[in-house]
């Protein structure tokens, strides 16, 4: 037992993973300092370490990782020092943690309330009536719907946000010393996330509880934390109070993190209209209509941002314009004459007009084809090119999207994230479109690059004219890239309008409530927002 | 180490960090992976060359013709008569030499059916996925509802057991684990973007089928084609012991062990003899376990298992 | 209604759907026999007028659905027609009733499955759990190829090496394998015990392999980590956590190989020469006896898919998102 305040100390911990038949590094020495009560936020891009250095706060490796060098203490205790079974009995009591996907952690079998005091029951906390009360408190606390109740549940009976809650209150139930909060809100709709993170927050600092938070989300970090730290290729970059790191970066990573919520598309005026959906219904198979009643039109040679959550029917509007679903009623204009309802009915023409990029470049691309084979193959198709002046237009799309031959042979898993979202704009670029409807193409990649990608792809509306629908979720994004905006909402179109008018108040009910979750850079937003939010239900 | 800043700071794309595989040609990727296959695969693959080599060679490789038959029937194993002769007198070493090259010959030919019947249906019903899927499935589902030695038993009794028939009628029936197989893949690999990112550029079925499906669907179906040759020889071996599968005189293991199975009642006075039916047997067995042990290997080199370490 | 309750009555009604259709494909059966088959069944002697009254006999003369519902009719009352041995050119039908040829043989059989059943079952799920458990360890190694070994070996080899060691070289057992209803239980159990572990062998090795896979495919679920990170002891994460979940895989494989018994069953009765069912068959593949074949095929069928219909009631009945809808 320390008597002083710290509570975690790691120092110059090193971890190994094995992948492709070797060892490589993948934390490079990090300490890490964590007084009681404190809360520190982790972040990095994907790849820097951020889950590994957590689950090694509790002295655990995955199969697949081992902890090779370094210090690990918790309350004066040297965790790489413990049996396993001395292990274990910290576990689930002192430290807890809180998994990213609620609903792959939550066994099947059981009922939540169960899950939920398990391990406080197992290690001799408390006994079960107590660990039951408890555990209803802590959902109270939480503001889950039907405290009483939920835990009578099984986890498939209940939504991603509301289990999400119940593994913190699982976490919380043996009142540990530390908790590790591994992305938990990164799954979550925006919407969503407000609410558990105002759970979260108030529960850890009502039972001054220590944790680690790791996301990537920086607007996130600052309400969550009190210092920061980022991590980058498993080494510290920086770490700071939250404030002074939000307010002046010292390294110059962390203010290129920071500077990407800085991009702004100025507002343009609306030209003519190259697309037109007209009251538009569709439904997959006999059920449930997703798409109710939809008209949009998109300006020519502009952005369009749809906007919306999970279930809003953005990507099914997509999949519509594409032809992959035939709609049940309505028209689609093109350049004034209707489309045809199913693809196959298209003529090449029109498909070469109207192309797509998807959100996971990963299943984009047929991962036994080289960026020759997948640039190369519109241009044949479409175009008619082959042999030299081929090659030379894959060159020419290559310089366009800012790489070099040496891509020419490479396969898709040569690739990073960012250039393998590169590759698939060219493959649209190489088609010659008039339309490129962008599927929430940088929701899947790190700050830094999607910020490249949006750039990129400004800066290829400006040099040939394509007018793109930009389907996302994330607000920053839109004001980065929009012209126009379509704010959509199960199945129905909320407004539509230009992104200043959209942006400026008064709002219909649901943009309100979207706009007002996003979660911004001031470490004072959600307690702001809770204030707000109070105030006008009282 | 690459990082996306160039010296001036700014973002570069082509300076992500990657890993980029080298490039080697064929064959050193082949001695590469042969080179960490453990002991049970090498095993496995030396005894396949072997038999292969019989059955290509057997008529160089036997001493006797394989239905030539001699005076003395029963005799023990001689200078002569590697292994005796069997009841009729015929010698059994040449038989067993023959008989590599009819029951590997039958097998590979009904597994190659097998798969040509099962894959082409199993892609065309992972493709389309509407009635012609369901008409398939369902019929499928019916023909695998009777267990296949119990169907290839019947349908043997009804049209005669012959080796054309034994290959039709065991093709069909394991077509439809290679059916099941193939449509399972396939539909991992159909719901893929960058398969509705060809549809969507005006691909044909057979552009889809042959370019974006086939090339990534090979490693499991290549497991599956040596499990299901397993299963057919296991099969045809098992029908020919019965007595309705390859029929005499043409040479067979199976049907070697029964013709001869009466000599291990001698066990005690001879045991070459009582071992005589055994090693046609021995012989079914030992290409079994070497293409299991293969089998076992590549699905492991290519699942990728994450094992503690 | 329950969801589950709907779920297994559709499933039920599947399953009765497919023995009707396989009892279709195996009536056709005599459809597809060549024209000549009469004349092979009762020999070369055989006048024209014994030819035709045998076909009419066996109603080949009315139409097939009219022919496919009387034979329905028979099989459910328990008449599976007469048997085509016995008949012989002459006309006299000294046929016996199929369904006292098979009764015996049925009994036989199922008595050499439930035997090989009460050992295989146990014995193979407790190697598969522990050698998922203690994934990669020498015993692991050692459990993996000697079953990769046996499952390769065809059924007549375990069988006949079974006989060569404990019948004839050190006489512990019978090499032949003759039971009939006379014959007291314990002498059955001693003579039956070398096909039984003929056949044990077999199926343990298939069983065992599939419940490792299914079980190391359990482990991987992340709900597995998260026992683990809230300090569950290993045996708590097996029995609490895995356990539950697994009810349904590992019927699967039960039921799976229990239908692979009954077809394993049909060699190891030939090398043993035990007299049941599967020799009985095989006898009438040989000298054509069709409607022997008939009824053992459908007897054999409609076992392999109560068998596979048990294992999917059991897979609806413990899954808990069915057992417990939103």
């Amino acid at each position: 037992m320390s008597t002083d305040n710290v509570l975690l100390t790691m120092r110059d911990v090193r971890i190994d993973g094995y992948s492709d038949d070797r060892w490589h590094h993948i934390i490079k020495g990090v300490d890490v300092t964590l007084k009681r009560g404190e809360i520190l936020g982790l972040i990095g891009e994907s790849g820097a370490g951020k889950s590994t250095l957590g689950l090694a706060a509790m002295g655990f490796a995955r199969p697949g990782c081992k902890i090779v060098g370094g210090s690990i203490e918790f309350d004066g205790i040297d965790l790489l020092g413990l049996s396993s079974a001395e292990l274990r009995r910290l576990h689930g009591s002192r430290i807890a943690y809180v998994a990213q996907s609620a609903a792959a952690s939550f066994n099947p079998a059981h009922r939540l309330l169960d899950q939920t005091i398990e391990s406080t029951v197992a290690h001799g906390i408390a006994d079960l009536e107590t660990a039951k009360q408890d555990a209803i408190e802590l959902y109270r606390d939480l503001q889950l719907p039907d405290p009483e109740n939920i835990g009578q549940r099984y986890p498939h009976q209940v939504s991603g946000g509301q289990l999400q809650r119940v593994m913190t209150a699982m976490a919380m139930s043996s009142r540990p010393d530390l908790i590790i909060f591994d992305e938990p809100t990164t799954a979550l709709d925006v919407t969503t996330q407000v609410e558990v993170l105002t759970a979260m927050r108030t529960i850890v600092e009502k039972y001054n509880t220590a944790a680690i938070y790791i996301t990537h989300d920086l607007a996130v970090v600052a309400q969550m934390a009190d210092d920061i730290k980022v991590l980058r290729y498993g080494e510290t970059v920086e770490d700071a109070p939250t404030r002074e790191m939000i307010s002046s970066p010292k390294a110059a990573y962390t203010q290129s993190l920071w500077a990407v919520r800085a991009l702004a598309k100025p507002p343009q005026p609306a030209l003519d209209t190259i697309l037109e959906i007209n009251q538009v219904h569709a439904s997959y198979g006999k059920s449930v209509k997703v798409l109710n009643d939809i008209t949009i039109k998109v300006p020519r040679g502009q952005t369009l941002a749809v906007v919306g959550e999970s279930g809003s029917g953005k990507s099914t509007a997509a999949r519509v314009i594409t032809g992959l679903l035939p709609q049940l009623e309505g028209e689609i204009l093109f350049n004034g004459s209707a489309l045809p309802r199913a693809l196959k009915n298209r003529s090449k023409q029109q498909l070469q007009s109207i192309q797509m990029i998807y959100q996971m470049a990963d299943t984009a691309m047929n991962p036994r084809h080289t960026v020759r084979d997948i640039i190369g193959r519109p241009l044949n198709f479409y175009l008619g090119l082959t042999g030299a002046a081929q090659d030379q237009r894959i060159m020419q799309l290559l310089q366009l999207i800012e790489l070099d031959e040496s891509f020419l042979d490479r396969y898709p898993d040569e690739l990073s994230g960012g250039q393998k979202q590169r590759i698939c704009i060219a493959r649209a670029l190489a088609a010659e479109p008039e339309l490129i409807i962008c599927d929430e193409v940088t929701s899947a990649l790190d700050q830094i690059v999607q910020e490249g990608i949006l750039k990129l792809l400004l800066r290829l509306q400006k040099e040939l004219g394509i007018t793109y629908i930009f389907i996302t979720h994330d607000i920053a994004t839109v004001r980065a890239i929009a012209d126009q905006v379509v704010v959509m909402f199960q199945g129905k179109v909320v407004e539509q309008g230009g992104k200043e008018e959209i942006f400026t108040p008064p709002y219909p009910a649901y943009t309100e409530l979207l706009l007002s979750s996003v979660p911004e850079m001031d470490p004072d937003w959600l307690t702001q927002l809770q204030q707000q939010r109070a105030e006008a239900e009282a | 180490m690459n990082t996306p800043n160039t010296p001036d700071g700014s973002y570069s794309a082509s300076n992500e960090v990657t890993q980029v595989k080298a490039r080697r040609s064929v064959l050193q990727n082949i001695w590469r992976t042969l080179k960490t296959a453990p002991p049970t695969a090498w095993f496995g693959m030396i005894v396949i060359t072997l038999y292969l080599t019989v059955a290509l060679f057997a008529p160089l490789l036997a001493p006797h013709g394989q239905a030539q038959v001699f005076t003395m029937a029963y005799a023990p194993w001689s200078d002569e008569f590697l292994l005796g002769t069997d009841a009729l007198g015929r010698d059994v070493f040449s038989r067993l030499i023959y008989g590599a090259r009819n029951t590997i010959g039958i097998a590979v030919a009904t597994t190659l059916l097998a798969f040509l019947i099962g894959g082409s249906l199993g892609l065309m019903a992972a493709i389309s996925r509407n009635w012609l899927d369901q008409v398939l499935s369902r019929f499928v589902d019916v023909l695998m509802a009777i267990p296949s030695l119990i169907f290839a038993l019947m349908l043997l009794s009804i049209f005669g057991s012959s080796a054309i028939n034994l290959i039709f009628i065991i093709a069909v029936l394991d077509a439809t684990r290679v059916f099941r197989l193939t449509r399972a893949v396939a539909l991992n690999v159909v719901v893929m973007d960058y398969v509705e990112a060809a549809k969507l550029r005006g691909e044909g079925l057979v552009w889809i089928m042959r370019r974006e499906i086939l090339p990534n669907i090979m490693p499991p179906l290549v497991a599956e084609f040596g499990l299901r040759f397993c299963f057919v020889f296991l099969t045809i071996a098992a029908l020919s012991f019965l007595g309705v599968g390859i029929q005499p005189p043409t040479a067979d293991w199976g049907s070697m062990v029964r013709e001869n199975a009466g000599l291990i009642q001698f066990a005690e006075y001879d045991l070459t003899a009582a071992l005589t039916p055994m090693i046609p047997a021995a012989a079914i067995a030992l290409l079994t376990v070497a293409v299991n042990f293969v089998v076992d290997w590549f699905l492991h080199q290519t699942s990728g298992l994450r094992d503690e370490h | 209604m329950h969801p589950v309750l709907t779920t297994i009555i559709q499933r039920l009604g599947l399953g009765f759907l497919t023995l009707f259709v396989v009892s279709i494909i195996i009536f056709s059966a005599i459809e597809f026999l060549p024209g000549d088959f009469g004349q092979a069944v009762l020999g070369q002697a055989a006048l024209p007028e014994t030819v035709e009254a045998f076909r009419r006999e066996l109603g080949l003369d009315k139409p097939p659905i009219e022919r496919y519902l009387s034979w329905v009719g028979n099989v459910l009352s328990g008449d599976l027609g007469n048997s085509f041995s016995g008949r012989n050119a002459s006309g006299v039908d000294r046929s016996r009733d199929v369904w006292t040829l098979i009764q015996p043989r049925l009994a036989n059989t199922l008595f050499l499955a439930s035997m090989t059943a009460l050992v295989a079952v146990p014995l193979a799920l407790m190697l598969g759990i522990t050698a998922a458990l203690y994934r990669n360890s020498f015993y692991d190694r050692i459990v993996n190829a000697s079953t990769l070994t046996t499952i390769s070996f065809p059924e007549f080899f375990v069988g006949y090496i079974l006989i060569l060691i404990f019948a004839t070289y050190f006489k512990v057992f019978p090499s032949l394998a003759n039971i009939s209803d006379s014959t007291p239980l314990l002498e059955k159990i001693y003579r039956t015990t070398l096909p039984a572990l003929a056949l044990t062998l077999v199926i343990v090795a298939h069983m065992m392999r599939m419940t490792r896979a299914a079980i190391i495919n359990l482990l991987a679920s992340p709900y597995i980590e998260m026992a683990q990170l809230k300090g569950a002891s290993k045996a708590k994460v097996i029995l609490h956590h895995a356990l539950p979940n697994a009810w349904a895989p590992i019927v699967n494989v039960i039921a799976f190989n229990l239908a692979y018994l009954v077809v394993g069953v049909v060699v190891i009765e030939v090398v043993f020469v035990y007299p049941g069912l599967g020799q009985l068959m095989v006898d009438a593949v040989s000298s054509r006896d069709i409607p022997v074949v008939q009824a053992c095929a459908l007897i054999f069928a409609g076992t392999y898919i109560l068998l596979n219909l048990f294992a999917d009631v059991i897979s609806i009945v413990t899954n808990p998102r069915l057992l417990h809808p939103r």
